[in-house]
């Protein structure tokens, strides 16, 4: 029942609120920011009893739902989902506590808010708890509903705009993967009766012709998510749109939904085709990392600069995925998870800034440091952790992928190493002009971090710096299942060689 | 030789038998008694005679099946269940049209006339509405269980008949209304004439009406096969008239605009039923033993359908209209249902015809509250950010078109999710593929609507939501509540179709 429990009381949550009147707001956002916090505790509390050696799923639940069609009701995580699980439980409190007042001067209420955001929480557990795939599919379709009126609703600038754009695209890949899923079924229900169950449908037999193409189903609908480059558009105006909470469970867990269904129902349930087609999906993990890392440097305002970056660092986890190597792949979901966390300090430091300053230009800004110090110093230590610095989180990850990508396709590793280069200017140009300097006119009286912000960023920020300095023990949950995964399509990592090293 | 009068078995025809006696007493209602108590007597003699049928239909679930009538009719599995969904239709539809005010006083006065203003001054209510719909439901009935093609005929006339009429009868805009019908009645006489015409080329290939002994001509493989090709594609030409599958769609739109939103709301959910469900029994039963005959054709119908339903919605800027044309991009996928030709095809069909109706007649319920003080306002430029004045009645609307466009935990995706895994299972992959491309496009135009009653702000000529009468606003809770259900727990639906018997042949 773990899962369950963990999964429904977000929902729970939501219930209550909504027997809140309109005018408790306070009340509110405190009962918003408890249930969430009781979530994740209860996530930390499941992830204690994760047994690491253990192979295959675990806290597995099945229950039959809609036996006609062989659909269950089925969940159970292994190492990759209990981690991208433990980074979304942790987002929520954080992205309420950091924007406290986000909510307010939205086209609906706040109550309305704050359900929104609770029922998407269930949704994302829901989404990487779920083992049967049709479950899968209504999580993945049903959690747009709540991001859309989350932008739409409540973000900034052409937010409509944004919001329909960020659907349509979602849509057109989720009818994709629908036309994928259905083929399944209709394979499944030949060869071993109607089922959905993920495990049982890796021992399908498919014909290769056909396995290319509901690969390619799945794969489009997970590059437009995560986003790969070039089904990307969508994803600068969503961020830029959308209130900085959204903007972070967007791109920090919405997004890794693409790169964890690559994982789980690309190179899984697809090992043949997912060969087939590697050398084009790392190009265009390629030309994302450098494209996004490019785009990033030229961006002008803080949000889109921080979508750019994503893209870059997309294409680093798609790499890393595809590179079919056990170091690839751990890297490329430790990366999963420390992408979140740095993209969440970045955008809630920037939307601080934004909502002190009121415009969101880099140019706005300047002298930062002596202003506002702590939030300049929240922002430098984010930045360093997005262009992985050595000590931050994202460096080990970072790594992992080149070293992984490297031993099988060494010419991807070399070109994705200039990505880190990259990095480096797009975060420290916008270090530069915001933080250091002469303070801009205007920005002498800017208020520094309060209280609540501090609490809000100060889990994160010595996550990064923890998980820099001592990585282990999310690798050791990641990495079972990642040496699983490339067993499952049927690799073996490549043996080191020393070239000339023995004569 | 003399005539032996044909033998009925009263009990399997009872529940159409109810419904045409309730039509012919309504008629006599009609004439002899007084205007004052018309109303509520005519609405209780056709809610009780639906009620009384649907009960009837109950108790005839399960029993054998039997060919009635000296052969001309069948009831078996499917045609139970599509009856009893008709006459659920027609029951939500009687509701609607026990709340509409917008039928003309007197249909038979010329609009603008004296004799009109005079009719709307006394008062004059119409009541005639409820024999026709009675008829019409009769030979809704009567349609899909018809088993030879005169009978087929004979339904395809008395259920479409009363139906010309009904699309006339709006109060206002009533030259539209009536040009409305004008155009269903004719384009509906054309292709009667051409199912009338295939009907005889088949007899002239098979030597029979019946459906069967189409059937064993076509395995016995002897007679004229241009006879037949003739035969099955002016068949077809008339069954896909009645779908209104492209090309044959022209009327959909001016009569769905057209016609009073509480007609427009019965007949779409219910003629669909009756249309699919005569479609399927002739192409699962008569002509499948020639599939390769009318597979290409079909095939290409229900491509075109979906995909040309789907972009003209795209421009629509009237609700009535564009709900017109999502009713054709449906039609495209049904017709993926009657290519599966298969069981799950046939029952996922079933299915799709039952949810798609419940969320139409939801949908035009909704419809026929938007209004200002000249009547319904179907222009969707008015309908700019009605959620701010009437958010439940948004959020309800927001949830029949995110069913339409099959989005999941609503019982369009459901629909959806049975109907084209019945067709891929059969090898139309090409047709999955298209519907699922399509759907796509769909998203595109209910998602528009949704954006204008959420995110865009009301200008100041606002339109008014009249708080919905009674029946009406049961009509529209059953079928958002159903909507849900089934989207969420379809397993009872899906179970007690899976249980019918499939079509005998």
């Amino acid at each position: 029942m773990t899962l369950t429990i963990i999964g429904a009381l977000p929902l729970f949550g939501a219930l209550l609120i909504a027997l809140l009147g309109n005018s408790q707001k306070e009340n509110i956002k405190k009962l918003a920011l408890l249930t969430t916090a009781l979530t994740f505790a209860a996530t930390v509390v499941a992830a204690l009893n994760f047994e690491i050696d253990r192979p295959g799923f675990q806290f597995v639940e099945k229950y039959s739902w809609i036996p006609p069609l062989g659909v269950n009701f089925q969940v159970g995580v292994d190492g990759i989902s209990l981690i991208l699980i433990l980074l979304s439980t942790i987002l929520v409190p954080v992205v309420i506590l950091a924007g406290w007042n986000e909510s307010e001067g939205g086209r609906f209420s706040v109550k309305t808010f704050y359900i929104l955001m609770l029922v998407l929480e269930t949704m994302m557990i829901g989404v990487f708890a779920a083992t049967d795939v049709f479950l899968f599919y209504i999580f993945f379709e049903a959690m747009l509903v709540p991001v859309y009126f989350l932008i739409g609703g409540y973000g900034s600038g052409a937010r409509q705009a944004a919001a329909v754009k960020f659907l349509l695209y979602s849509l057109f890949g989720g009818l994709l993967m629908l036309a994928s899923i259905i083929g399944l079924y209709v394979i499944s229900s030949n060869q071993i009766g109607r089922t959905f169950d993920i495990e049982a449908l890796q021992t399908l037999k498919i014909d290769s012709l056909t396995e290319n193409l509901l690969f390619l189903g799945f794969f489009i609908a997970f590059a437009i998510k995560a986003p790969l480059w070039p089904l990307h558009t969508w994803l600068p105006d969503a961020a830029k749109s959308a209130t900085p909470g959204t903007s972070i469970l967007l791109l920090g867990v919405l997004d890794k939904v693409g790169t964890f269904g690559m994982i789980r129902y690309g190179v899984e349930l697809f090992p043949n085709a997912s060969k087939t087609f590697t050398p084009l999906i790392i190009t265009l993990a390629v030309i994302s990392i450098i494209y996004g890392a490019i785009l990033a440097i030229g961006q002008k305002d803080i949000e889109s600069l921080i979508a750019f970056t994503s893209i870059s660092h997309f294409g680093f986890i798609t790499m890393g995925i595809f590179a079919m190597t056990t170091h690839g792949n751990s890297g490329a979901t430790l990366y999963m998870l420390n992408h979140g966390f740095s993209t969440a300090a970045l955008f809630m430091t920037a939307g601080w800034m934004i909502s002190r300053r009121g415009s969101s230009t880099i140019a706005d800004f300047g002298g930062l440091q002596r202003v506002t110090p702590i939030l300049a110093w929240s922002f430098f230590i984010a930045g360093l952790s997005s262009l992985a610095l050595p000590g931050l989180s994202s460096f080990v990850s970072e790594f992992l992928v080149l070293v992984g990508t490297y031993t099988r396709y060494p010419v991807a590793a070399i070109i994705g190493t200039i990505g880190i280069i990259l990095a480096a200017l797009y975060i420290l140009i916008p270090v530069q002009k915001a933080l250091h300097g002469p303070t801009t006119p205007g920005n002498e009286n800017l208020p520094d971090l309060n209280k609540r912000e501090i609490i809000a960023i100060a889990p994160i920020i010595a996550l990064i710096i923890g998980l820099g300095f001592y990585p282990k023990p999310a690798l050791d949950v990641i990495n079972p299942a990642a040496k699983a995964t490339i067993t499952k399509a049927g690799f073996t990592d490549p043996a080191p060689v020393v070239k000339g090293g023995d004569k | 030789m003399g005539f032996n009068s044909p033998s009925l078995e009263y009990s399997a025809l009872a529940p159409m038998l109810v419904i045409f006696g309730a039509g012919i007493i309504a008629v006599l209602v009609e004439a002899f008694v007084s205007a004052k108590l018309r109303p509520s007597l005519q609405l209780a003699l056709s809610i009780g005679a639906v009620i009384l049928a649907f009960a009837q239909v109950i108790r005839l679930r399960g029993t054998e099946t039997v060919t009635v009538a000296d052969n001309s009719v069948i009831i078996d599995g499917p045609v139970l269940f599509m009856q009893g969904t008709i006459l659920v239709f027609a029951l939500l539809g009687l509701f609607l049209i026990a709340d509409f005010e917008q039928f003309a006083a007197q249909a038979s006065a010329v609009p603008g006339s004296q004799e009109e203003r005079t009719a709307i001054q006394t008062g004059k209510m119409q009541t005639e509405i409820y024999p026709l719909t009675l008829f019409a439901v009769g030979g809704m009935m009567l349609f899909p269980a018809a088993s030879d093609l005169i009978t087929l005929f004979v339904a395809l006339e008395v259920l479409s008949l009363p139906l010309y009429l009904m699309a006339g009868l709006a109060r206002r805009r009533r030259l539209l209304s009536q040009e409305a019908a004008l155009k269903y009645f004719l384009l509906g006489a054309y292709s009667s004439a051409f199912f009338l015409f295939g009907a005889a080329f088949l007899y002239g290939y098979a030597g029979t009406v019946q459906l069967s002994g189409i059937a064993s001509a076509i395995s016995g493989g002897a007679g004229n096969d241009v006879f037949f090709l003739i035969g099955i594609a002016a068949l077809s030409v008339g069954l896909l008239f009645k779908v209104g599958a492209v090309p044959f769609h022209a009327w959909t739109p001016d009569v769905y605009q057209g016609a009073p939103t509480a007609v427009t709301a019965f007949m779409a959910a219910a003629t669909k039923v009756a249309a699919f469900g005569a479609a399927l029994r002739i192409f699962y039963t008569a002509l499948a033993g020639a599939e390769w005959s009318w597979k290409p054709l079909i095939t290409s119908v229900a491509i075109l359908t979906m995909i040309v339903g789907s972009i003209i919605a795209l421009a629509q800027r009237d609700v009535k209209r564009m709900l017109a044309y999502s009713s054709i991009a449906h039609a495209g996928f049904l017709l993926t249902g009657i290519l599966a030709l298969n069981k799950s095809g046939l029952a996922a069909s079933l299915f799709y015809l039952a949810i798609y109706g419940l969320t139409t007649l939801g949908a035009f319920a909704l419809v026929s509250l938007v209004q200002d003080s000249a009547g319904e306002v179907a222009d969707l430029n008015r309908w700019v950010g009605l959620a701010k004045r009437s958010p439940l009645i948004a959020t309800f609307f927001a949830l029949f078109l995110l069913s339409f466009a099959g989005i999941p935990l609503t019982s369009g995706f459901i629909g959806k999710f049975t109907i084209f895994s019945a067709a891929y299972e059969s090898g139309n992959t090409g047709v999955v593929v298209v519907g699922v491309l399509s759907s796509a496009v769909a998203a595109f135009f209910y998602i528009r609507v949704i954006v204008m009653m959420f995110f865009t702000d009301p200008e100041e000529d606002t339109v008014t939501v009249t708080i919905p009468p009674q029946f009406t606003s049961t009509v529209i809770w059953i079928a958002a509540l159903t909507t849900l259900a089934f989207g969420v727990f379809p397993t009872p639906l899906l179970d007690a179709i899976a249980s019918l018997s499939t079509f005998v042949r």
